[in-house]
């Protein structure tokens, strides 16, 4: 039996424990924000938080993550609202399909740094790919979200 | 234009307005814009799943609670389309923006063309859309007007009420259900003047971008049904090899994995490849079980595609006459009184579309129906080869389509729905089948490799009097008809035929090339090829001349004039003109740049729109950095400046990929490239600022999807030019060590 913590909240379901976690979260736990993009660990689609940590949940398997916090695109709000707010005030999403990873890492960012430069955004956001090129907006809209933050 | 699903359905694509309306009236038995005949009822009952309300036409329901429902019938991959088509609705409605729901449509013919390809959709549709909204506002006037006993003159509508103009009464939207269901539509109507749009020519945001960051929309590969299978697919490494046998016994052991199957190959353009499929509980054991097959390939003819010795053959193809496809003047007589003689050869490879949401569909195949819900792009030719390959009639097949994780022109071609019909229908069970990023990198429609030639010819002062250019790529046709050795027309209106540079002697001809991978259109598709090669080559031109390249180019479009041609779209050499020269304005051309840096320019019309870019980049330690990008666009009268100002940024990075990074390539048969660590594409720290201008117009609109993207990769090597003095004729940059 599989367990893991997601958002909160308790699973346990019955899955091979070198499953990585994309699919466990996608096929067995039922939310499907987080995204297959390349399998490989390369283009950031499937982004999760690992206790604090970014990570490819479609390289990670189950056994590394039980006993462990994880939160995926359906637990951001929770964490910072703002980021979501400031993503939809500038209308960043294209398609969308890679955004929730994109978010995923932006809130790992503000955790870390909550006013990050330029430079400080390149740097995090740079495992994350956009097909679309939706990259300035990004960048805008984090900026933005430490904003809304720091004004609160 | 960029579809060509369209060899045969380009007649269809070029259906004015007014025969839209007519075809669509058709294909519902002539009862779109009539409300109350049971057969038109039940088709918008089926898309809306509503008894009650209002439903003028096929587009349109409104509730007794005000609740408007409004058909988006092109699919949304990124660009927008769900707000855009619906905000023109909903403007000639007057209806509040707060009470839209967009409902998607399924594939069905009634909605008339539904391909979302060729920067189609708001030039085709802006006005029918309009037209579904005026006609319900009317209906909507008229019913008031009769419930106050007064005339329709003296009514207004605005923001879901219908006012009296005198008695200043005023009735909801949704109070008018009743009447104006019981009213025929009205035959015509006028149309809002522009200076009365509320959202047309506005930045609505997208009516998806609270789910788009939330994770709640669906995506193709976020459909799950109740007993759902998860299946992957092992094809033959070389372009239509086939199974000689293979081995399942490993395979089979992988926990969760049920089943293996063989999937012939079916030899249609949009045929599943066919191989060995694995079965499963879970996406996992699938992609498990197919590393675990093991399979030997009898790799047929395409083995001996390598990309190397191919590009040796092409380019001597454009070195060499080829078959005359546009014949101006005399460029020979040209070039023999020619004072400078000036000659290129351009080099470019394979492209994949590569959108972030891989190929994958899920399919439930019972007895003779079949159900299908996919990221298409094109809804109803999904429709038809489902069909097909069931033997059974169209009315049979639904395909809902979910949101597309980008498209750029991959999933028009719909072999990977096919695929999940073809297992489901052995499995007799729903099945979801997931491409790998490994099998849409090396399994794709690929956009075309090219060879290029060209050859100019210029008088003692600087004047162009000869252009010669060659070209030679495989056709988009050879997916259609195996062994097409030539371009087609429609590839040569992508910027070749069509060049607006006023030389009094020009020559196009196509050399020999033939397709050894499946050849498909990728996001503005043969303007890639041609843009990138006009660009640089007049850059280099005017070098040569001695003149500044801005100016340079101003005089190689030369007088104003507008050229004919065979519908309501004329290239208008002032519009291409104006775009230049704000895109000039807007970056400072001519003013001092810091050292290192560099400008460079291109400019391109394409898809009936005019752009052009300025790049601003520098090359230090020969390496490249791009750090401003000038756009500006002449699309027409613009329906969403946002989404615009998107496309055109998303375009400019998608330019840039192409020109750092883009190159398929295949050897003995097999792509080389596999995922993103080989097939790259640009990243946030790699992205300069975009600045955007819209040129502001009433003309009828134009394509935007697409037109952005041609100009990009030229100007970056112009700029390198000017920096460094190096003129670098082939792509990806990335080979020459600069990126």
């Amino acid at each position: 039996m599989a367990k893991l913590n997601i958002n909160g909240k308790e699973f346990e379901f019955e899955a091979s424990p070198d499953m990585p976690i994309l699919w466990a979260i996608r096929d067995f736990v039922g939310l499907t924000g987080t995204k297959y993009g390349c399998g490989k660990g390369i283009c950031g689609s499937c982004n999760v938080i690992l206790d604090g940590n970014i990570i490819r949940s479609c390289i990670t398997p189950i056994s590394l993550a039980e006993g462990k916090s994880i939160i995926t695109i359906e637990g951001v709000e929770n964490e910072n609202k703002y980021l979501q707010q400031a993503w939809q005030d500038l209308n960043v999403p294209q398609c969308g399909y890679c955004q929730p990873g994109q978010l995923v890492s932006a809130l790992a960012l503000l955790n870390d740094n909550p006013i990050p430069t330029d430079d400080d955004i390149n740097t995090a956001m740079s495992g994350n790919i956009c097909r679309c090129g939706t990259y300035t907006r990004i960048k805008k809209a984090i900026h933005k979200a430490a904003e809304l933050k720091k004004d609160v | 234009m960029s579809n060509s699903n369209s060899i045969k359905m380009q007649k269809h694509n070029n259906l004015s307005r007014r025969s839209f309306i007519r075809s669509i009236s058709l294909a519902s038995g002539g009862l779109v814009l009539a409300c109350n005949v049971p057969n038109s009822k039940n088709e918008i009952l089926k898309s809306t799943d509503d008894l009650n309300g209002f439903n003028p036409n096929l587009f349109v329901q409104l509730k007794s609670n005000g609740d408007l429902i409004l058909i988006a019938s092109r699919s949304e991959m990124g660009q927008g389309v769900r707000t855009s088509l619906t905000s023109v609705i909903a403007d000639e409605m007057d209806a509040d923006w707060s009470k839209v729901t967009v409902k998607q449509a399924t594939g069905d013919e009634k909605y008339g063309n539904q391909n979302t390809d060729g920067s189609r959709s708001i030039r085709t549709i802006y006005e029918p859309m309009r037209q579904m909204g005026a006609k319900a506002r009317a209906m909507l006037i008229t019913a008031a007007a009769n419930q106050w006993n007064v005339n329709i003159s003296q009514c207004k509508t605005q923001k879901h009420y219908v006012i009296n103009k005198i008695s200043k009464e005023k009735i909801f939207y949704g109070d008018l259900v009743e009447e104006a269901s019981k009213l025929e539509p009205p035959k015509d109507v006028t149309l809002k003047s522009p200076e009365d749009f509320i959202y047309i020519g506005k930045g609505l945001k997208s009516v998806d971008v609270e789910d788009f960051t939330t994770g709640k929309t669906k995506y193709g590969l976020d459909i799950r049904l109740p007993n759902m299978k998860y299946a992957a697919i092992s094809r033959c490494p070389v372009t239509f090899g086939t199974v000689k046998s293979f081995n399942k016994e490993k395979a089979i052991r992988v926990n969760g994995v049920l089943d293996i199957i063989e999937i012939p190959r079916i030899k249609k353009a949009f045929g599943p490849l066919g191989g060995i499929a694995v079965i499963a509980n879970n996406t996992w054991a699938a992609l498990k079980g197919k590393e675990a097959l093991e399979i030997k390939w009898d790799y047929g003819d395409n083995e001996e595609y390598t990309s190397d010795t191919y590009m040796e053959k092409i380019t001597k193809n454009v070195h060499k006459k080829g078959k005359e496809v546009k014949n101006d003047g005399n460029v020979n007589s040209a070039f023999k009184k020619a004072y400078k003689i000036i000659e290129s050869t351009y080099q470019m490879p394979h492209l994949v579309h590569s959108p972030m949401e891989v190929p994958n569909a899920t399919a439930y195949v019972q007895n003779d129906k079949c159900e299908v819900w996919a990221p298409v792009q094109a809804p109803q030719s999904t429709r038809k080869e489902v069909s097909d390959y069931l033997d059974t009639d169209l009315e049979n097949i639904t395909i809902n389509v979910t949101f597309l994780g980008g498209g750029f022109g991959r999933k028009s071609k719909p072999d990977f729905v096919v695929e999940a019909v073809a297992i489901s229908k052995m499995i007799k069970a729903p099945v979801q089948v997931i491409w790998t990023r490994e099998d849409d990198i090396q399994h794709s429609y690929y956009h075309a490799v090219s060879a290029q030639y060209m050859k100019g010819s210029l008088d003692k002062d600087g004047k162009v009097t000869g252009w010669l250019h060659r070209t030679a790529y495989p056709s988009i046709t050879s997916t259609f008809m195996p062994g097409v050795k030539h371009g087609a027309g429609f590839e040569f209106q992508q910027g070749l035929t069509n060049m607006p540079y006023e030389i009094d002697n020009i020559r196009c001809e196509n050399g020999e090339a033939k397709a050894h991978v499946r050849i498909g259109w990728l996001r503005s598709v043969y303007n890639i090829i041609h843009g990138f090669s006009i660009n640089v080559f007049a850059d280099e031109l005017a070098v040569a001349a001695k003149k500044d390249p801005l100016q340079f180019r101003l005089d190689l479009i030369g007088s104003d004039r507008i050229y004919p041609s065979d519908n309501e779209y004329k290239l208008d050499t002032s519009r291409l003109k104006n775009v230049l020269n704000i895109t000039a304005k807007n970056a400072g051309w001519g003013k001092e740049l810091p050292k290192d840096h560099g400008f460079g320019l291109a400019v391109h019309y394409s898809f009936y729109t005019y752009v052009a870019s300025i790049v601003e980049v520098s090359v230090i330690n020969d390496k490249l950095r791009v750090h401003n990008i000038y756009t500006a666009v002449d699309c027409g009268t613009v329906v969403n400046t946002d989404t615009v100002k998107a496309q055109l940024e998303g375009a400019a990075v998608f330019g840039m990929s192409l020109a750092f990074y883009g190159k398929i390539s295949a050897k003995n048969g097999v792509i080389e490239q596999s995922n993103f660590h080989d097939y790259k594409m640009l990243r946030i720290h790699e992205t300069p600022n975009i600045h955007i201008e819209i040129v502001k117009s009433n003309e009828i609109p134009t394509g935007i999807g697409e037109p952005g993207v041609p100009v990009i990769a030229p100007a970056i090597i112009n700029a390198i030019f000017s920096v460094t003095g190096k003129r670098y004729k082939n792509l990806p940059l990335e080979d020459y060590g600069l990126v």
